[in-house]
């Protein structure tokens, strides 16, 4: 055992820490650096759903039968298969229309019914405080084993102001009041709270995880040890089967566990409160729908063998199985564990109150008293004066009203009942939820009228077979009605309703109470049309995905003053705040002041959602319509306004489609001009070339003419030297002039080619006989590998034979003098032919592979730069090109150069023009296979 | 009304999770043998479990085109 002190000690302590938490994120969220901003911050607070009755109830459960504590966890993963459709679509309707409570969702989407929300409040708090009453119970009961020493009874202190329950209580509904309702906030959002639960989450999967891991591995021998021992015991054996003491697996209770908590997942008031009213971002979801059942399989995991473990530790009947998580650590002596399991257990209870006595003090404000409250004279629409306070003041009340409740709960019916059967009964109240809401976002049809009459045919059938039952099991009622009925009538026995037998209290109620709410909820609203608000309502809630912020209708005809809708925005808000809005919308709607807002249907409308988020919007209906003068719509008017908003979608839809038509045409045009440019400077470098090219060899002319000119009397052999050059020269620039139009004439695809029938291996032959001469002047030697015999190309074959003298006399230029050795290699394949033409000469460096084939870029440094034009190869490469083959260079600077190129037998027919007709001369040289 | 090819599947899954956790295919592992020494039907219903939620963050994850 642990003395009292230290667990007290310990667990204020671990509040305080709570308190810096929650006090670090609302800190972060105020310098806008959220921490729960955060994906995996929404997946554990989301872990809210385990409360106390997971931490200790699951194991109790599972010593007395099995499996049975699995499909409460079961239920969340479905749901949460489907929370990608179903939970986002709640989230963004939440959002649009400022809804901070499931009440507030339910009758705003009704025609901002007051009575639905007064309603679904109610059902809320009547369901939902058995359920703290629970985590209190957990509390007390945790304490009582931590400090009772071994073998003597646990006795409860006999006066209540010595009762640590209460102390607890009252501490929670503190820190509840501190970060729940310090500040009015239009979203209801908590961060700070948020991240506290954040952490609790990890806190209490890590403890459970850890007395897990302790009874395993320290208090057995590995799980299959343990198991190994319990399946030897004729008494646990049966709990790791479906049989349950001898009878037959009740699957029907089965599937009704796993649906019943499917829906609680959603609906219970702090899920829905983390997990749609503080959501940051929508996609946060994405991550959580896996994360948090990942979170509740690691938290089951070992919910079993610490049964287990605890019944072959203590003996079936000797200890409490709920608080096996406790005990055993304690029994073997480990004080430091049990210390942390219960501060697991308080993590988990706590964790679970703060957030839902948060939901359910924002409900019991918004949907209970404020309707009162703003119907008598000194709060009514016309009264004047701030409400912040006393809103405030509503809450705390509320938080510390509902905490009471919880613990006079557990005085009274608590110690009845086994943590689970008391969780069951919440979560078949928050079911009855499920009808309406989700026929209201999925169902147009659904009407206020059908909502209630469901909602309270529903919560009846609860109460009648499940609540009054519990109660009366208590001993707090006379339970004769639960054996004969009431008055005698054997047909309204609540647990056998209508003589229906053979199911177990729970699904039995669950059966009739979803069925009567279901068919009431339907059978009415089909009963009439619904009404001008519900549809306007129902038209937003259902296609909330299908419009955005700015496109959504506004169901509101009348007139309205700015003079009006400000004082009452402050009125809940406080003055700064109200000022602060109005200011917004000013800016936003591009007007300058506040005093120029146009009091529109807009206006009136973001007046609405804004008073929404802070009294609900019921109440804020009827404080808005109190101020405004305000035409009664009918169904009529509603279409035409839908109408009006969807054609105005269109033209907004249309409109954006042009603009982004003309900005595609921009974007052409001008990559269209780029081009052009480029292409400009290309033709002048082109130009600048040429004329380079052409005054070379004019100067030299020009230069040798003129010393003739100025000297008749130079000897005849030098004149003859000099006319040589004139006339070599002056080949060179007739040369030069064709190959310049040769080039231009390819390139704007003006070339004639006569296509024949080709027999490559013939025109290389010809090729090597024709430049013979230069070779042999050079010194070379030429050797030809070629096959016998090859296939026909269909191709031209004076321009073939252009590209093969252009490769060889290349060749014969570079070679050096006397030594140069020169292979001509053919060969055919499937594909086509390839000839190389194979040097000995210094070879180009990697680097300048793809230069060579630009226009004007000889091979060679500056002082042996041979003769010839830097056309040559250019236009041998736009020829193979022609055809459909590629050339390319294969070399490295001192190893000699191989320029090679392949034709295809296949010869695209008609392609008289390179694929770019605009003809980049510096691509055509840089495409290509050239392998580098 | 196209439904993204997302919805469609995670509506997939949710059906085949409803199937396996109930009637008669959980009746299927309630049988007497082990599973690396451990009792084959919790352990089975954990696997189960924890390869739909492995799918459930496949199918969620992966980014629709």
């Amino acid at each position: 055992m642990l003395s009292a002190p230290l667990l007290v000690g310990a667990s204020f302590a671990y509040l305080l820490l709570l308190f810096a938490v929650a006090w670090y994120g609302d800190h972060r969220a105020q310098q806008g650096r959220s921490v729960i901003d955060n994906a995996w911050v929404y997946a554990a607070s989301m872990a809210v759903y385990c409360t106390a009755w997971t931490y200790f109830g699951s194991v109790g459960r599972a010593s007395t039968s099995g499996v049975w504590f699995l499909p409460i966890y079961l239920g969340p993963t479905l749901a949460m298969i489907l929370a990608w459709m179903v939970v986002r679509k709640m989230i963004r309707i939440a959002r649009s229309y400022r809804i901070t409570s499931i009440a507030d969702f339910v009758a705003s989407r009704y025609g901002k019914s007051p009575t639905l929300a007064g309603l679904v409040t109610l059902i809320t708090v009547v369901g939902i405080v058995p359920y703290i009453a629970l985590q209190l119970k957990a509390i007390a009961s945790g304490y009582a084993v931590m400090t009772t020493v071994p073998g003597e009874a646990v006795g409860s202190p006999s006066d209540w102001w010595r009762d640590s329950t209460l102390y607890v209580a009252l501490a929670l509904a503190g820190f509840t009041m501190v970060f729940g309702t310090r500040h009015l906030d239009t979203t209801e959002r908590h961060e700070g709270m948020v991240a506290a639960i954040a952490f609790e989450s990890v806190v209490k999967l890590i403890a459970f995880i850890a007395v897990g891991s302790f009874v395993c591995w320290s208090l057995f021998d590995g799980p299959a040890d343990l198991f190994g021992r319990a399946l030897d015991n004729p008494d646990l054996a049966p709990l790791l089967g479906l049989e349950q003491q001898g009878r037959p697996f009740a699957y029907e209770q089965w599937f009704a566990l796993t649906v019943l908590s499917m829906l609680s997942v959603v609906f219970l008031p702090r899920q829905f409160q983390v997990m749609v009213v503080e959501n940051v971002n929508e996609r946060h979801l994405r991550r959580a729908v896996w994360v948090f059942p990942l979170y509740l399989l690691l938290i089951n995991v070992f919910v079993l063998p610490i049964a287990l473990g605890g019944l072959l530790h203590f003996g079936a009947g000797n200890m409490n199985a709920e608080s096996f998580v406790l005990s055993l650590p304690l029994d073997r002596g480990w004080h430091a564990l049990a210390l942390f399991a219960f501060i697991g257990g308080l993590s988990a209870a706590t964790g679970m109150v703060i957030v839902e006595t948060i939901a359910v003090s924002t409900m019991v404000c918004n949907d209970l008293v404020m309707p009162l409250l703003l119907r008598t004279r000194r709060f009514g629409a016309r009264a004047a004066g701030d409400l912040t306070g006393i809103l405030l003041g509503i809450r705390r009340a509320a938080i510390v009203g509902v905490m009471l409740l919880g613990y006079i709960y557990f005085h009274v019916a608590g110690e009845a009942y086994a943590l689970v059967s008391i969780g069951l009964i919440s979560f078949a109240a928050v079911a009855q939820f499920a009808p309406a809401a989700l026929g209201g976002m999925y169902w147009k049809g659904g009407t206020r009228g059908g909502a209630l009459a469901g909602l309270s045919a529903g919560f009846a059938l609860w109460a009648w077979t499940l609540m009054l039952p519990s109660i009366a099991k208590s001993g707090w009622m006379d339970a004769a009605f639960i054996a004969h009925g009431p008055w005698g009538i054997e047909l309204l026995k609540p647990e056998q309703l209508f003589g229906l037998a053979g199911l177990d209290n729970l699904t039995h109620s669950l059966f009739w109470s979803l069925l009567a709410n279901i068919g009431a909820y339907v059978g009415v609203s089909l009963w009439r049309t619904p009404s001008a608000a519900e549809t306007s309502q129902a038209l937003l809630f259902v296609d909330v995905f299908e419009r955005t912020e700015g496109s959504r209708p506004v169901f509101w005809r009348g007139r309205a003053q700015v003079a009006d809708l400000l004082p009452l925005v402050a009125r809940f808000l406080g003055a700064a705040r109200a000022q602060k809005l109005f200011e917004d919308y000013a800016a936003a709607s591009g007007v300058a002041g506040v005093d120029e807002i146009k009091p529109d249907a807009r206006l009136v409308q973001f007046v609405e959602t804004q008073l929404a988020g802070a009294i609900g919007s019921a109440s804020a209906r009827v404080m808005v319509a109190s101020v405004v003068e305000e035409e009664a719509l009918d169904l009529d008017d509603v279409m035409r306004i839908l109408d009006e908003a969807s054609q105005l979608r269109a033209y907004s839809h249309a409109l954006e489609e042009k603009s982004q038509s003309l900005e595609r045409a921009t974007a052409e045009l001008r990559a269209a001009n780029e081009q052009l440019k480029s292409l400009d400077r290309l033709k002048d470098d082109f130009m600048s070339s040429v004329t380079h090219e052409l005054r070379t060899p004019l100067t030299s002319i020009r230069a040798l003419s003129e010393l003739m000119v100025d000297d008749p009397q130079m000897d005849s052999a030098q004149r003859q030297h000099f006319l040589g050059i004139v006339v070599a020269e002056t080949e060179r620039l007739s040369r030069l002039v064709n190959q310049v139009l040769d080039m231009a004439k390819i390139e704007s695809g003006h070339a004639e080619w006569h296509t024949a029938d080709v027999d490559l291996r013939a025109l290389v032959l010809k090729a090597i006989e024709t430049t013979h001469e230069v070779f042999r002047e050079r010194g070379a030697d030429v050797t030809l590998d070629a096959p016998s015999a090859v296939a026909t190309l269909r191709a031209d074959p004076d321009r073939l034979t252009q590209v093969l003298l252009n490769l060889l006399s290349n060749a014969a230029k570079f070679v050096p003098r006397g030594s140069g050795r020169i292979h001509v290699r053919m060969r055919s394949d499937d594909s086509g032919i390839t000839v190389e033409v194979r040097d000995n000469g210094p070879g180009v460096p990697v680097a300048e592979h793809a230069l060579v084939f630009e226009k004007f870029r000889q091979g060679g440094d500056g002082v042996n730069r041979p003769q010839g034009t830097g056309l040559g190869l250019p236009i041998s490469r736009q020829i193979v090109e022609h055809f459909g083959g590629r050339m390319w260079l294969e070399s490295d600077a001192g190893q000699g150069a191989c320029f090679a190129f392949h034709l295809p037998w296949q010869i695209q027919e008609g392609r008289q023009a390179p694929d770019n007709p605009t003809a980049n001369p510096v691509q055509g040289g840089q495409q290509g296979g050239a392998p580098q | 009304m196209n439904t993204p090819i997302r919805s469609q599947r995670l509506i997939g899954l949710f059906a085949a999770a409803l199937l396996l956790f109930n009637f008669p295919l959980l009746a299927l592992w309630d049988r007497h043998a082990l599973l690396f020494g451990l009792p084959l039907f919790p352990t089975a219903l954990f696997l189960v479990w924890g390869a739909l939620i492995a799918l459930l963050a496949l199918v969620i994850e992966r980014t629709e085109r």
